[in-house]
């Protein structure tokens, strides 16, 4: 196991632009200003992603992680440092960003086909281009039957499906997910766990991945950024070095148990987690 | 079918209801003989409508009319002031606080000074009508333009979407729920409206009836009126709530039947 650690602290050179990372944090801080002082969403955050990377970003509540992947999207200005997407400084939402969070946020008055494309309505793309491929994405996702059908006639991991299409309609570079599964049951998560891996296996996109779940971080990640809360900052980004396609059974290995074994001990080491 | 029926049975209560009301009223007349000027029965307001129909009709379109395009100008006005309280923070502070002091003024005061600055047309009715309509429209759009899920906004905005997609494909549609609830209250407060405008300077419509026969004691008259007038007020609220159930098929109060899948 390959640990590198990544805390930053005041007297650190600020890293080199590496070659592949597609996206590039440097020294990013967030601080919200509240009537009892600011609070430091993020301090000195550090990170490369390179492209094609699926990377996880765990932590307890309140570290920042949300925050960060705002940041990254660009729906967020770090009030400090710079992300730079492809080389260049992130201004606004980037091209060819995909994004789920932990709610759906489908909309009730489309159907789930509808929903699925209104990510090209807004990107300006007509929308009898991407019909058919907004039809096989819900039919890998196992909606084949509900395009019609209105979101409140889904069950939850069906609707959490639907909006992972929308995310990819537009066949983004950047996946963005924000606590995608945290909503569903342990079953449903790991089915869409399964077919998450599988697809990004297909088109290796780069992914951030925002949860609080460690399994499931290890599971689909080629690293796990661990962050703590006050500030939200990085403590240890663990490269995962299992085998890939990956199936739920390698969850009983003793690769992964060690993986496990070793972001608890660090997790509970900083009070985040309690052993017994 | 079932929802058939069921709305069937609703709707025969109520006429039942209504029916036995009348009747009720009818007996108590008859037994207690109070003077028709006081409490004239169903059978004599009947009557008295059916002397002169044409002109209560004509009253009662008169007073429609007045309503209708009130409450048409409120919406439009309201919609308008609505979406802009909501995009713009200058027009909130503002506008928005304008309109909720001109709201604990008790508009009806108002209407003498629209009959001083409009003459006694049908304009200043109109304007009666509008002002009353308009502030559930704006209160309501603004709650329903701004109830929306922040996550529903960042999707959009993830995807580059201009601020008008976002109204338009977003906040509009979701909104909607509000709007028509905003909508139910401002056409009864249109027709209120109305009815002042017509007490206080009218030459036509059922206000102006009413005031005409409380002049000549003529209860029965004075009654006709008033049933009319809630007839007018029933059906402009069902043809609201008509309007609701075409725009909103989605919603969670117009669904029937959906099991979620497994």
């Amino acid at each position: 196991m390959t640990t590198n650690g990544m805390a930053a602290g005041p007297g650190r050179p600020p890293h080199p632009v590496a070659e592949a990372a597609y996206v590039a944090i440097r020294r990013v801080g967030k601080s919200y200003g509240s009537l009892k002082g600011a609070v430091h969403a993020l301090d000195g955050i550090d990170l490369d992603i390179r492209g094609g990377e699926f990377v996880s970003i765990l932590g307890p509540s309140g570290c920042g992680k949300s925050t960060l992947l705002k940041c990254i999207a660009g729906l967020e200005k770090p009030t400090s440092g710079q992300i730079d997407i492809q080389g260049k400084p992130l201004n606004g939402p980037p091209d060819r960003l995909g994004m789920v969070f932990q709610r759906d946020v489908l909309l009730d008055w489309r159907t789930v086909l509808d929903n699925v494309l209104i990510t090209a309505e807004f990107a300006h793309i007509p929308t009898a281009s991407v019909r058919e491929r907004a039809l096989q994405l819900l039919w890998r996702f196992g909606l084949k039957g509900y395009e019609d059908r209105h979101p409140w006639e889904l069950s939850g991991g069906m609707r959490q499906r639907a909006a992972i299409c929308r995310a990819l309609l537009c066949d983004p570079d950047l996946l963005l997910m924000d606590e995608p599964f945290g909503a569903l049951d342990a079953m449903t998560r790991d089915d869409l766990n399964l077919e998450l891996a599988r697809i990004w296996q297909d088109t290796r996109k780069t992914v951030a991945f925002v949860t609080h779940g460690i399994a499931e971080a290890i599971f689909l990640s080629d690293r796990v950024v661990m962050m703590d809360r006050n500030p939200g900052r990085i403590i240890e980004v663990i490269d995962i070095d299992l085998p890939r396609p990956r199936h739920l059974a390698i969850r009983e290995t003793s690769e992964f148990a060690h993986y496990v074994g070793h972001i608890r001990q660090l997790f509970t080491s900083l009070g985040l987690l309690k052993d017994g | 079918m079932m929802r058939r029926l069921q709305s069937l049975y609703e709707s025969g209560m109520v006429l039942i209801v209504l029916i036995g009301t009348l009747l009720l009223w009818e007996v108590a007349v008859y037994l207690l003989r109070p003077p028709p000027i006081i409490l004239p029965a169903p059978s004599l307001i009947w009557r008295e409508f059916l002397i002169t129909p044409g002109y209560f009709l004509q009253q009662s379109f008169s007073t429609l009319y007045t309503t209708v395009v009130g409450f048409v100008l409120a919406v439009a006005l309201g919609l308008a002031l609505a979406v802009g309280i909501v995009h713009s923070k200058f027009l909130e502070r503002t506008v928005y606080t304008l309109l909720v002091a001109l709201n604990s003024v008790p508009k009806v005061a108002l209407a003498p000074l629209f009959v001083l600055w409009m003459g006694t047309g049908i304009e200043p009715k109109i304007a009666i009508a509008l002002m009353l309509a308009l502030f559930s429209v704006v209160i309501d759009a603004v709650l329903g333009l701004r109830s929306v899920d922040p996550d529903m906004i960042n999707l959009a905005r993830a995807s580059r979407a201009s601020s008008f997609a976002i109204l338009r494909k977003i906040r509009l549609p979701n909104a909607l729920p509000s709007i028509f609830a905003g909508l139910k209250v401002a056409i009864s407060f249109a027709l209120v409206g109305t009815i002042v405008g017509e007490f206080v300077a009218g030459s036509e419509g059922l206000g102006f009836a009413i005031l005409t026969a409380q002049g000549q004691f003529d209860t029965p008259r004075v009654f006709v009126c008033l049933i009319l007038l809630g007839l007018l007020g029933t059906v402009l609220f069902y043809i609201v709530e008509f309007m609701e159930r075409l725009a909103l098929p989605w919603h969670v109060s117009q669904r029937t039947g959906h099991a979620a899948a497994p």
